[in-house]
């Protein structure tokens, strides 16, 4: 850790950062007002799948990146899992040096255009920026600004591959290519391992291509990152699932030295109330991976979908909202957002609620389904839906939805999305009798090291946290990289 | 890509194909499925393991032109390649020396059987089959079921072969004669929903390997859900095979039309193009 603050401070002591800091006083920094972010008309977007924030403009980035204090404290940093040198890169932004911010993002973080666009910056690294923490201002928009570096790179046609280090001709295997899988193998890519990268599915991404929707994440970006990945000598193994095409002891006898299991929490919950199974009900994961995997609103591609007119989506999430937002641009007359809290406990991003609202979406919070009716042939064509009220807070702090008796009400809907969280893939686990796994399903790991009991598997991600962002994901990776670094750097020493 | 190696047709709907995956050729068991899928354009789609043979690294699957999809996969020919095969999914089934197996497989259901009906007789069961199709011509894979069956009954619909009758007429026969330790049935949802309340009257222990829809088939999206005892299962990795007296087979049926419609409307332009 003081290696960190040295070399913090070091960075900082720099010539070019202290003459920046001089060119511009604190007051006049701090008088600006945050930018906005440029985005598509409400009323069109919700009809196409276009990206809805179109990214910033070179002088509203440098206007935004002369915000930032370079504090000689960046508490910033301690908001992001993977460890952006914040203050640096945002600094190369002001000098206009946008390769250079491009370069800095990349030193920690494989996928800066991915995290730019979905990371909660709002929970993270802008929470604990120096102007919401101690001045009670708007912060710095720091996803703005790295998604403007990354953008830039990529659309410079300059894009700088990550050196690697001299080939160690050591195998190791990750197990699913969502971000925490990319992330990682990254990682052991610099350090020199040969990586190769097992997908269970037809396309590398991960949630970044089945979950996350064009409109806010577009497969070209992912595609650009995972190139890069290749670039760098990552090997991509598609329609793969390790524990099933090839167990572990096969891959070891193969040569494999160690794993990072990224699999995801791939497995929806249902609410598990009568008439669930009707069709029309859908879980997010399968909506989102018909429409945004599959192409299934495409009339060229096989894959059908049930386009409805009155869509309910239960959840607060953001699935739950890039659900909505989908079955909008579907053609549904009335999507709707079914949440048994208030808007305050939703566990959705700030930025995708106001987005669905302006693009006419209804939210009926504080409302629970209760039970699902259907036609003749067994389509949902209706759902019983009960009041809720907020009472005392529960284990996770949000206060407690009850239920409010004798506010139950019909509402008429032909689609249903249910998006109430997932649990991890049984597959991994199920494969390896000794590994060690919680209650829920997760693997338990050493926080540090990402090493689960079988010392030669680390994992992260969904699969040991049960259901929570790219960010936290690509951090575990990180750290899993380091881990199976140090465990096989200390194997090949004892021989 | 998994190339062709072979390709016989049974009848005119129904086509045995072989082809390249040497990983799932040596990983697979019986029950295991794979998914496939032909082009970028293209659907995901389960299909049970008929057989494999390690050595070669191939599998061969039986597929029915019901739709789309499968009519694409019956026009491939060999040297052709099928873009996406994954697996072997599902869990394998539990084999063992329980006494008398009887199996009863329907239409393409009889594929899946085979190597189930070969688990059974290696594991040291005495082993009855019934197949039972409409007619004649959709008999399939009688002479491999017989080399590992003590006794293979065919029934047909229409008595153009073997005998006349329902697949249940035959089952009855047999557990009329003999005790019967357990049953698999592999059909279609009608066939297994009847084949199930047949064993029930007589308390037999009896599986069904469901083939619902899916589409990633590693338990991801949830469309293969089924209720089994009044709980939601899914077939992907919680089966394909389940005990047959708890499955809701109206359900799985209704689930199973969920895009009947648009699948049929998609198969009959697909045939006027191809007739075009």
């Amino acid at each position: 850790m003081e290696d960190i603050v040295a070399y913090l401070k070091a960075e900082r002591g720099q010539d070019w950062r202290a003459d920046l800091r001089k060119s511009m006083k604190a007051k006049e920094r701090t008088s600006k007002l945050r930018v906005k972010m440029p985005e598509e008309d409400p009323n069109t977007r919700n009809t196409n799948n276009v990206e809805v924030n179109t990214g910033l403009s070179v002088e509203q980035a440098v206007l935004e990146a002369q915000r930032c204090l370079d504090c000689p404290d960046p508490t910033c940093m301690q908001g992001c899992p993977v460890g952006i040198n914040i203050p640096k890169f945002i600094k190369k932004i002001e000098t206009e040096d946008f390769l250079g911010a491009a370069s800095v993002l990349k030193e920690t973080n494989g996928l800066p255009a991915v995290c730019g666009r979905v990371c909660p910056q709002e929970k993270q690294c802008e929470s604990t920026c120096f102007y919401t923490v101690k001045m009670k201002k708007i912060p710095v928009a720091i996803g703005y600004l790295e998604r403007f570096a990354a953008d830039f790179e990529r659309d410079s046609g300059q894009m700088a591959i990550p050196e690697t280090g001299d080939s160690n001709k050591i195998k190791v295997g990750i197990v699913g290519s969502g971000p925490a899988g990319l992330a990682a193998a990254g990682d052991l890519a610099k350090f020199g391992y040969d990586v190769t990268v097992f997908e269970a599915l037809h396309e590398i991404g991960g949630v970044l291509k089945y979950g996350i929707p064009e409109f806010r994440l577009p497969n070209d970006i992912v595609d650009v990152e995972i190139n890069n990945l290749k670039k760098m000598g990552v090997n991509f193994r598609i329609n793969f699932i390790v524990g099933k095409t090839a167990s572990f002891d096969d891959l070891k006898a193969d040569g494999y030295q160690a794993f990072f299991v990224g699999s995801g929490a791939g497995l929806p919950r249902f609410m598990n109330i009568p008439g669930e199974n009707y069709n029309g009900i859908f879980s997010s994961n399968e909506y989102l991976t018909r429409v945004n995997l599959m192409n299934a609103a495409d009339p060229e591609y096989d894959t059908p979908v049930i386009s409805g007119k009155n869509v309910a989506v239960i959840g607060g999430g953001n699935t739950a909202m890039d659900s909505v937002r989908t079955a909008k641009r579907l053609g549904a007359e009335r999507s709707m957002i079914i949440y048994r809290r208030s808007e305050a406990e939703m566990p959705a991003r700030v930025e995708e609620v106001i987005h669905a609202k302006e693009e006419g979406i209804e939210f009926m919070n504080l409302h629970n389904p209760l039970e699902y009716y259907a036609d003749e042939n067994g389509r949902v064509n209706s759902m019983k839906i009960q009041k809720m009220e907020l009472g005392e807070p529960d284990a996770s702090g949000r206060r407690r939805p009850v239920p409010i008796p004798g506010s139950e009400f019909i509402v008429d809907v032909d689609t249903v999305v249910v998006s109430v969280g997932v649990s991890p893939n049984p597959l991994i686990p199920a494969s390896m009798p000794d590994l060690e796994v919680t209650d829920w399903g997760t693997i338990v790991v050493d926080k540090d090291s990402m090493q689960s009991s079988i010392p030669e598997l680390f994992a992260g991600g969904d699969i040991v946290r049960g259901g929570a962002t790219v960010i936290l994901a690509m951090g575990d990776g990180r750290k899993a990289a380091a881990g199976m670094h140090a465990y096989i750097q200390e194997k090949v020493k004892a021989n | 890509m998994n190339k062709i190696l072979e390709k016989e047709f049974f009848s005119k709907n129904v086509v045995q194909i072989v082809l390249e995956a040497p990983e799932i050729a040596k990983s697979r068991k019986p029950g295991h499925f794979v998914i496939i899928k032909m082009g970028k354009k293209g659907e995901r789609i389960p299909l049970t393991i008929a057989s494999a043979d390690a050595a070669k690294g191939t599998i061969t699957l039986v597929v029915q032109k019901v739709g789309v999809t499968s009519a694409k996969l019956a026009e491939l020919e060999v040297g052709d390649s099928i873009t996406d095969v994954v697996g072997p999914l599902g869990e394998a089934t539990h084999i063992e020396n329980v006494g008398t197996v009887l199996c009863a497989g329907g239409g393409v259901g009889v594929a899946p059987l085979l190597p189930i009906v070969e688990g059974f007789k290696k594991a040291g069961n005495r082993v009855v089959t019934i197949l039972a199709a409409r007619t004649k011509d959709l008999v399939i894979l009688e002479e491999q079921m017989r080399a590992f069956s003590d006794e293979v009954i065919v029934m047909t619909d229409d008595g153009s072969y073997g005998k006349k009758g329902l697949v249940t007429a035959g089952m009855e026969e047999v557990i009329d004669r003999e005790k019967v330790n357990l049953s698999v049935v592999i059909g279609p949802a009608v066939m297994m929903k009847f084949a199930a309340l047949t064993t029930k009257k007589y308390n037999i222990e009896t599986y069904a390997s469901l083939n619902t829809i899916m589409v990633d088939g590693t338990g991801m999206c949830g469309a293969c859900r089924v209720s089994v005892g009044g709980k939601t299962k899914f077939v992907c990795v919680d089966g394909p095979e389940f005990d047959a007296h708890k499955v809701d087979f109206d359900e799985m049926l209704s689930r199973l039309g969920a895009y009947k419609d648009q699948e049929l409307k998609d198969y009959e332009n697909f045939l006027k193009l191809q007739t075009a």
